[in-house]
C-alpha cells in the first residue's frame, strides 16, 4: 500500500515550544473528554509571534495547514500532551522539522495523534506557508509541488506502525503486547 | 563492563545486571506523579483504556498533587482539582495533597504546592529509584542519584494500570564543576552557563550527570536547581550521585529502604565537560530562550518592570534566603512577587531569619508584594487572574526556568532568566543587575 499525504504547508522556525504550540492557559481542557479535545484544537499555534500569521483563520475551528514544516528542537519545553493532541485536533496530520524534543516526539507517536518525520536539509528557510507539498511513506521523500522539488526524509522506523495503529494503546492490542478490550 | 550512574538505576529497574545506551526496556516504575493539569487526563486515558472499574497497579505508588491553577475563579480548572480527589478516593490513593479551601490555603494541612519541590520534602525523592511524571521538571529528582522524567499523560495512563513503561537508555553527558563557588555564584548561574554552552538541545535524549566538588558542597536544594533544568537543554535526565547531604536529607523524611548506585571511575560518556566555577560570573538567559545567556553586568543597561521569585527552580526556601540577604535593608524599584513553591517554603519565610528579621520581614520591608499562597503561579502564564502573570508587554527577571515567547502569559513580554541573588539585585535597581554591586 502506498501511502501519501498531500496538503498546504505552515512553516515555522527553530525551537517551538509548547507554550507556543498550546499556551499554558488553555491546558485546563482535559483532552480525554471529546468536546475538550475539540477545543483544544482551536488553539492549536496560538502563542506563535504574530509575524507567522494566523495558524487557524478567524472565526474557524480547524487549521486548512495538515502539514507543519519546522526547523531545529521542534516541541521543546513542557511535556503537556495537550501539545500533540492540539495539533491534531486542529487537523494536522504530519509535522517535518529538522530534529524534535524528546518528549514532543515520545507523545506524538503514543497518541498516534500526527506523524513526527525528520527533514534531513533544512526547509523551514527554503519552504513558505501556502506552498503544497506531499509526504511520500514508501519511498521516505517530500515533494513540494510549488518549488517543483523532491527532498528526502529520514524513516520513521519503529514509531510508523505504532502511529498507524491510533498510538501506545492501539498499537499494544494490535501486537498482543496487552489483551484486547473486553 | 562499565556503567554511569543512570544506566544502573535502569539496569535494576529492568531486572538487568548490565544494559547500554540506546537499549529500549521495559522498566518497573517506583512512583508516578501527576498534578491538577495533567492528572485529569490521565485518568481519563487510564479509563478509557483499562476499564471504568479498572484499580491502579498500586495505589501507594502513585502521588496526586494540585498544584498548577489552584487560586483562581476559572472553572474548568477547579473541576480539574476535583477530578483528581474522586480518583484519589475511589482508588484508595495514598499520597494526595488535597486543598479544599481556596480563599484559605493554611486551612488546608494537606496542601503542599509546587509538586517537584513538594515530592522532595515529603520524602518521595530517593536513590536508586525511578520516577516518572506527567511534568517536564519531573527531571528535579534527579538531585537524589534516583532516574527521574517527564511523560505525557498517555505513558502515564499506561503506568497507572501496568506499573511498567518502555524508555530508550539515554547515553550520559557528564558535567564535572570543579573549583570554589564565588559568593556571588548560585546553582542557578551554573546551569544557566551550560545550557549557554550546549544549546537547548544540546542534550536531547541524554543524560545530564553533574559531578565535581562544587556539586559536592552544595545542599539539595542547590542541586536540585542543577537537575531541574536540564530539560530545557532538551535533556532526559540529570543526575547527582548521592552523599551524606543526601542521605540526611531523605532520611529525615523517609523510612523507606533505598539503594545507592554510583558511575564507575571508567564509564563511558557520550561527552565529558568540565568547568571551573571560580572564574564563572552571575548570567541570565534573555529573551526568548534559556540558551540566550550573556553576564548580568552586560544588561545593566535593560530597564525591568518587575521581579519575579518563585517556582520549583527559584522558589524554594534557600532560594529566598538568598534573595533576602541581599534585599536587607534595601528598597525595591519595581512591583518584586515572592511566591513560594510550597506550604512549607511559606511557613520558613516567617520563622527562618537573616541577621535577626525573618526572610518575610526582610521583603516587606524591602517593599516586595506580600509572600502568595504556594503554586506553579506565574510562572507558566496559566488563567488571566494567575497570581503575578504577565498580562502585557512588560519585562520581568524571573528565578524560573523558561522564557520562551508567552511563557509567563503575555506573548510579547519579555523574560530574563536569574538566580535568585541577580533577580533580587535587578529589583533593586529596576535594572538587570549584577549582584557584585550588592554583595560585598
Amino acid at each position: 500500500m502506498s501511502k501519501v499525504i498531500r496538503g498546504t504547508i505552515f512553516v515555522v522556525d527553530d525551537n517551538i515550544d509548547t507554550d507556543q504550540i498550546i499556551p499554558a492557559e488553555y491546558l485546563t481542557l482535559v483532552p480525554s473528554k471529546p468536546d475538550e479535545y475539540e477545543k483544544l484544537g482551536s488553539y492549536a499555534l496560538i502563542g506563535l509571534p504574530d509575524r507567522y500569521g494566523k495558524f487557524i483563520a478567524s472565526g474557524d475551528t480547524k487549521t486548512c495547514y495538515p502539514i507543519i514544516v519546522a526547523g531545529e528542537n521542534f516541541g521543546c519545553g513542557s511535556s503537556r500532551e495537550h501539545a500533540p493532541i492540539a495539533l491534531g485536533a486542529s487537523g494536522v496530520q504530519a509535522v517535518i522539522a529538522q530534529s524534535y524534543a524528546r518528549i514532543f516526539f515520545r507523545n506524538s507517536a503514543s497518541t498516534g495523534e500526527l506523524y513526527p518525520w525528520e527533514s534531513v536539509d533544512r526547509l523551514c528557510d527554503e519552504f513558505q506557508t501556502g506552498q503544497e507539498v506531499t509526504i511520500d511513506f514508501e519511498r521516505n521523500c517530500l515533494i513540494n509541488h510549488t518549488l517543483e522539488k523532491e527532498y528526502p526524509l529520514k524513516p520513521l522506523g519503529e514509531v510508523g506502525p505504532v502511529i498507524d495503529a491510533g498510538g501506545l494503546f492501539d498499537y499494544a492490542r494490535l501486537t498482543g503486547m496487552i489483551p484486547q478490550k473486553a | 563492563m562499565t556503567m554511569t550512574l543512570t544506566e544502573k538505576v535502569l539496569a535494576r529497574a529492568a531486572g538487568r545486571s548490565v544494559l547500554e545506551p540506546g537499549e529500549n526496556i521495559w522498566v518497573n516504575v517506583d512512583l508516578l506523579m501527576t498534578h491538577d493539569v495533567c492528572g485529569p487526563g490521565t485518568i481519563g486515558v487510564f479509563k478509557r483504556e483499562f476499564g471504568a472499574d479498572a484499580k491502579v497497579w498500586d495505589s501507594e505508588k502513585i502521588v496526586l498533587i494540585p498544584d498548577h491553577y489552584i487560586f483562581t475563579a476559572d472553572e474548568r480548572a477547579n473541576r480539574n482539582v476535583d477530578i483528581l480527589r474522586d480518583f484519589a478516593h475511589e482508588q484508595g490513593i495514598k499520597y494526595f495533597y488535597d486543598i479544599v479551601d481556596r480563599s484559605n490555603f493554611k486551612a488546608n494541612p494537606d496542601y503542599k504546592g509546587v509538586c517537584h519541590v513538594a515530592l522532595a520534602q515529603e520524602g518521595h525523592t530517593r536513590p536508586g529509584e525511578v520516577l516518572f511524571g506527567t511534568d517536564s521538571h519531573t527531571c528535579n529528582a534527579g538531585a537524589f542519584g534516583q532516574f527521574a522524567t517527564g511523560i505525557g499523560n498517555t505513558d502515564a495512563g499506561f503506568i497507572m494500570g501496568t506499573g511498567k513503561l518502555l524508555i530508550k537508555v539515554p547515553a550520559t553527558m557528564r558535567f564535572v564543576l570543579d573549583g570554589e563557588m564565588p559568593p556571588y555564584l548560585l546553582a542557578k548561574d551554573l546551569i544557566l552557563q551550560i545550557i549557554g554552552d550546549i544549546t537547548v538541545a544540546g542534550a536531547t535524549y541524554r543524560t545530564m550527570e553533574f559531578a565535581g566538588e562544587a556539586v559536592e558542597r552544595m545542599t539539595m536544594e542547590e542541586r536540585m536547581v542543577l537537575c531541574n533544568m536540564v530539560i530545557e537543554a532538551g535533556g532526559k535526565n540529570g543526575v547527582i550521585a548521592p552523599d551524606e547531604t543526601t542521605f540526611e536529607y531523605v532520611r529525615a523524611r523517609t523510612d523507606k529502604p533505598f539503594e545507592s548506585f554510583y558511575t564507575d571511575p571508567d564509564a563511558k560518556f557520550y561527552a565529558d565537560r568540565r568547568y571551573d566555577v571560580s572564574q564563572l560570573e552571575p548570567v541570565v538567559a534573555k529573551p526568548h530562550s534559556p540558551d540566550n545567556r550573556a553576564l548580568a553586568r552586560e544588561c545593566r543597561d535593560v530597564k525591568i518592570d518587575r521581579v519575579y521569585i518563585g517556582s520549583c527552580t527559584g522558589g524554594k526556601t534557600t532560594d529566598f534566603y538568598h534573595a533576602a540577604q541581599l534585599m536587607k535593608g534595601h528598597t525595591v524599584k519595581v512591583p518584586t512577587y515572592i511566591v513560594p513553591a510550597t506550604q512549607k517554603v511559606y511557613e520558613d519565610l516567617f520563622t527562618l531569619k537573616y541577621d535577626g528579621q525573618t526572610l518575610s520581614e526582610i521583603f516587606l520591608a524591602a517593599g516586595c508584594i506580600e509572600p502568595a499562597a504556594p503554586s506553579c503561579a506565574a510562572c507558566l502564564g496559566g488563567p488571566k487572574d494567575t497570581f503575578g502573570r504577565m498580562n502585557t508587554a512588560e519585562v520581568c527577571v524571573s528565578t524560573t526556568n523558561r522564557n520562551f515567547p508567552g511563557r509567563m502569559g503575555e506573548k510579547t513580554a519579555q523574560i530574563y532568566l536569574a538566580s535568585p541573588y541577580t533577580a533580587s539585585a535587578s529589583a533593586l535597581t529596576g535594572y538587570v543587575t549584577d549582584p557584585r554591586e550588592f554583595l560585598a
